[in-house]
């Protein structure tokens, strides 16, 4: 690699110009000298001899003339065993380490790799002597957790190799050599579990990509039932500041039906962050019966932290949310909130005083935007096993209006919109998805035709209880009057789900299948009452017991009683009883 | 030592440039014209072209001003002597008081690591109902007083700072109105509470650029207390000033504004200020409170809404009094399981039945007819109103529950409340539920607590 280097002519905010002699390429980290120190920065313009580039650091000390090493490399994580269970900053420090280095603050200048180099792995051969390889393809696996770990041909390989040799199985550290390949000129790479990625590249070392088609259930009535998420698939949440975004992603990511997860906090707060990096440890994955930390990565840029590193944090994580879908396994990547994201970019677009699109963003916000989830996906690996990453953003728009750049810009591109609702969260009717508004090009968990009949009780519903709000119940109709009250019903009863209720707030598919059908059942029955404060008394009634019935463990005694009892409320309420 | 230069060669707002070599970015310099001394920071750097804000303002700035640059950024002493003091936004005396110059530190220091942050977990007691029922305040959060300019946020937020439990108060003032400036100051001393204060002010008359620097002086005086185990409480007032200082100075600069006029860096400004609320793992806290006028009494304006985006929660001020509705204390749920048994459900149920009179009085204004249940909602409502959300009611959390109690009992029958049994057989007030049903209810009899004090 090139080691070129430069002298710093000007500062601005967390922008330094830097003058250069030899060649350097955009994109590329130097790092500039600041006494000891040396501040980690990435070239984002170049103009004649002069880079601008954005410093991951607080800038305040650089000075005019100071030097400035240039590293020949794009912004790069390490990939290899050990990913698992981590918390990183943008830039994957490990904030645990960093901690122990350098105490309550974040020392600027400060880097730490990534993955431990002493923790042996116990690795076994899954390739042979003379076997002919691509990037992507195994040369062995290391256990990592519950994970088969696959050791890779490195990605940045490009063309067909034959293994020289390879490792016998026996423990080794990552930087250990475990297999030598030879490429077709005859020349010999050395291959170790570790290697490096530069993030803002996609991995494409797969066979093929396919359109996401199975559900990822995420145990959220309201999103697998009405607005599903697909593997492979994109959603965002918009939505006001406080209506739940943050706590909906931190209920994905326990109960969502994936493998593994990578959360990236993006420009948040660090608050939130705790919740999960001190919860998690505690908290048990009932599908493996480990910690829920064991199958988690956590990339933690919250709103204090620099500002660029805030960009980087999410390609950080969507790299390492690649890299296990590598290995055949099924990803969710959560960011919250890409705005943040979107919003450094803002800051350093004014910087270098360029031409501002609407709301001052760049031009090229949606262009950025549309990248970073194309680079979700199912695909089919080299051995034909398959592999998905999952992404899911949340967006905050300024003032809760989605008509802006960011929710707009992710609007065009995503399969699935969970928008939360000022107005619903403000009820407490939570989770605050707008069952009015949001829309999903998935499959859906039950039975389509029965989801159409429901979103057409909740629309109609919805437009009663709008005049209703002008003409009084008196001057409402009695049927009008019932179709309100189901699909208040359909609301309080399936939509609203308890996130703290152990059962209520994670429903299996097979439970939405069975209470979904029921419900539908009941809400297509024709009910007669006396008068609508009869109406409203049964509705009552009934919405208490289908809440007991959600807190009832789907097994139980309790569960077949209430049903039982829900199915005898409505026979006796219904027209021809 | 430090380079002296003479030419100033551009002036423009707050802003001067002048040519120099080997200055450093965000490095102090002092600029003295006939009209005076000030100090002034380096903001921007280009080949040899070096840009100040001059933290008095520009005014009176000669172009052969002499300046006198540092060698180190803006910095604060910090010791025990800070306390029972007053100063400016750059940190000189404001009352009588020596100067200090002892035991500097830097401004604007970098942030905790996440991984030394622990979960909340202790309640701070304001003696308000409508905070400690409704959205308990807890230590080491951040929550703004969103209200109009009219109402009385200074008050409230003095009132909290006499009575929360906390070892240190710092006060940062921004764009105060001097009287205000003096209500405090004087509520303050009145109580015995100065002493254990310090008091960083910049009134609606100083140079705006000092306003900029308050919110980081005062917190980084609030983080050295914390890290020698103290708890401290920092009232920010008010943040849409600090907020407007920087617009004012983002478009003297020619920065193209994102949304009305403000910088697009306002949220990452903001949380920079207010991600310094933190409980040390191992060491003290820091509490932010801060008040955000809203103009227009608009949420969605840049400011509030920003700031909605940043802090756990918020109080809405409106008519004199904390809105049960929107005012959200996001971290409540950390505390307000271990306080009382009943805390939680009579936090829900008294604020159903308060949206429940708010529909009703809905319903009143259109002329619909009033039902049993209707005249029931409002009594309750009236109540309510008066003895818990009225601002000069001053009580402990648990004499707030009782008093809950016994304005349900006056008001409801135990069923009608949606209460479960369990409770209201413990907590309902006797002479209102009768002789006859009190020996039926069991658990009344097993329970440890004290029968709940009558209304
Ligand atoms: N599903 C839920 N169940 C119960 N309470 C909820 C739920 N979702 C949100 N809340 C309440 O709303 C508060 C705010 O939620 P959350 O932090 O998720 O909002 P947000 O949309 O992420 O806001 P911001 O944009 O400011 O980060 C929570 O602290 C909690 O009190
Ligand atoms: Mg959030």
């Amino acid at each position: 690699m090139s080691q070129t280097n430069g002298t710093i002519v000007g500062v601005n905010g967390n922008m330094i110009t830097v003058e250069f002699e030899d060649a350097v390429s955009m994109n590329e980290v130097g790092y500039a000298r600041l006494g000891e120190l040396r501040l980690m920065s990435e070239i984002v313009r170049i103009r004649g001899t002069r880079a601008d580039m954005q410093v991951f650091e607080d800038t305040a000390g650089l000075s005019v003339g100071d030097a400035v090493d240039f590293t020949g490399d794009m912004l790069s994580v390490e990939l290899g065993p050990g990913l698992l269970t981590q918390i990183y900053d943008g830039l994957q420090n490990p904030l645990p380490q960093l901690a122990e280095a350098c105490g309550f603050f974040l020392q600027r200048g400060t880097y730490l790799p990534a993955l431990p180099r002493d923790t042996q792995w116990a690795f076994t051969p899954t390739a042979a002597v003379g076997d002919t390889l691509t990037a992507g393809e195994s040369l062995g696996t290391v256990p990592e957790g519950i994970f088969e770990h696959r050791i890779m041909v490195p990605f940045r390989l490009r063309g067909r190799y034959t293994v020289a040799s390879v490792a016998e199985a026996a423990d080794y550290t990552i930087e250990d050599t475990v297999a030598t390949l030879t490429d077709e000129s005859g020349a010999t790479i050395e291959v170790s579990m570790l290697q490096r990625w530069p993030v803002k590249m996609p991995i494409t070392a797969y066979a093929e990509r396919l359109r996401p088609t199975e559900p990822l259930v995420t145990k959220s009535r309201t999103v697998d039932t009405f607005f599903p998420v697909a593997r492979g698939g994109t959603f965002c949440v918009p939505g006001p500041f406080g209506a739940g975004k943050t706590v909906l992603q931190q209920l994905m990511s326990r109960h969502a039906d994936v493998d593994v997860v990578v959360v990236a906090a993006c420009g948040e707060r660090a608050g939130e962050v705790v919740e999960t990096l001190r919860e998690f440890p505690e908290l048990e994955d009932p599908r493996t019966g480990k910690s829920l930390m064991a199958r988690t990565i956590i990339i933690c840029n919250t709103s204090s932290m620099p500002v660029a590193a805030r960009e980087a944090s999410v390609y950080t994580g969507i790299t390492l949310a690649s890299y296990y879908r590598q290995m055949g396994l099924n990803v969710l990547m959560l960011a919250d909130s890409t705005s943040r994201w979107a919003q450094a970019l803002r800051e350093t677009s004014g910087r270098l005083e360029e031409i501002p699109g609407e709301e001052a963003f760049p031009a090229y916000l949606e262009s950025v935007i549309a990248s970073f989830y194309e680079r979700g996906g199912v695909v089919t690996l080299k051995d034909g096993s398959t592999g998905s990453v999952t992404i899911g953003g949340t967006v905050s728009p300024a003032g809760g209006n989605f008509d802006e750049p960011v929710t707009q810009g992710t609007l065009k591109v995503v399969g699935a919109f969970h928008g939360l609702s000022r107005a619903r969260s403000d009820a407490r009717r939570y989770p605050a998805i707008d069952p009015l508004d949001s829309w999903s090009k998935y499959v859906s968990v039950v039975d389509n035709d029965a989801v159409e009949a429901g979103r057409s009780i909740l629309r109609r519903g919805s437009e009663v209880g709008q005049m209703m709000k002008v003409v009084g119940e008196e001057g409402t109709s009695q049927d009008d009057f019932v179709l309100y009250l189901k699909s208040e019903y359909m609301d309080s009863a399936y939509l609203q789900q308890d996130a703290f209720d152990a059962i209520d707030g994670a429903t299996s598919a097979e439970r939405q299948q069975h209470v979904y059908g029921a419900i539908s059942g009941f809400l297509q029955t024709n009910l007669h009452f006396a008068d609508k404060t009869k109406a409203r008394s049964f509705f009552h009634q009934l919405t208490q017991t289908t809440r007991d019935w959600n807190r009832a463990d789907m097994g139980s005694q309790e569960f077949k009683d209430i049903q039982g009892r829900l199915e005898h409320m409505v026979s006796e309420a219904a027209v021809n009883a | 030592m430090h380079k002296v230069y003479h030419r100033v060669h551009n002036i423009a707002g707050n802003v001067i440039n002048i040519r120099a070599e080997g200055v450093r970015y965000r490095e102090l310099a002092e600029v003295t014209s006939r009209n005076g001394t000030s100090l002034a920071q380096v903001i921007r750097l280009q080949d040899d072209e070096v840009s100040l804000q001059v933290f008095a303002g520009a005014r009176g700035v000669a172009t052969d001003a002499e300046v006198r640059f540092l060698g180190h950024s803006m910095q604060v002493p910090f010791s025990e002597a800070l306390l029972g003091r007053i100063f400016t936004g750059a940190a000189n005396p404001r009352d009588r008081g020596p100067e200090l110059s002892e035991n500097l530190i830097d401004i604007g220091g970098p942030s905790v690591n996440p991984a030394k942050r622990i979960i909340p977990r202790n309640m701070v007691r304001t003696g308000i109902p409508m905070i400690d029922v409704f959205n308990t305040l807890v230590e080491s959060q951040k929550l703004p007083i969103f209200a109009r300019a009219g109402e009385p946020y200074n008050p409230l937020l003095a009132r909290i700072a006499l009575q929360a439990e906390v070892d240190v108060i710092v006060l940062g003032g921004m764009g105060l109105k001097h009287d205000d400036y003096l209500y405090f100051r004087d509520t303050l001393e009145e109580s015995g509470a100065l002493s254990r204060t310090v008091m960083f002010v910049h009134t609606a008359s100083d140079p705006i650029v000092e306003c900029l620097l308050v919110p980081d002086i005062s917190l980084a005086v609030a983080e050295q207390f914390a890290l020698e185990g103290k708890r401290v409480l920092v009232l920010l007032t008010d943040m849409t000033s600090f907020a407007d200082a920087m617009k004012e100075i983002a478009i003297t600069m020619e920065q193209i504004p994102s949304n009305r006029g403000y910088p697009g860096d306002l949220y990452s400004q903001l949380a920079s200020r207010y991600e310094k609320a933190v409980d040390f793992d191992g060491a003290g806290s820091i509490t932010i409170l801060a008040a955000t006028t809203m103009p227009g009494d608009d949420v969605t304006h840049p400011v509030p809404d920003n700031t909605g985006y940043i802090t756990e929660g918020q109080f809405y001020l409106r008519n004199g009094r904390i809105e049960p509705f929107g005012s959200l204390s996001r971290l409540k749920q950390q505390v307000n399981g271990d306080t009382r048994d009943d805390h939680r459900t009579i936090m829900d149920t008294l604020i159903q039945l308060y949206a429940g009179y708010r529909e009703t009085l809905e319903k009143q204004s259109m002329g619909f007819r009033m039902s049993d249940w209707d005249a029931k909602l409002l009594k309750y409502g009236t109540r309510f109103e008066k003895e818990m959300m009225d601002l000069t009611v001053n009580i402990p959390l648990e004499e707030a529950l009782d008093l809950g109690w016994a304005i349900l009992a006056d008001c409801f029958e135990p069923m009608e409340t949606g209460i479960q049994s369990k409770l209201t057989d413990r907590f309902w007030p006797k002479s209102e539920i009768g002789d006859q049903k009190s020996e039926v209810g069991e658990e009344a009899v097993e329970s440890t607590e004290p029968a709940p004090v009558e209304a």
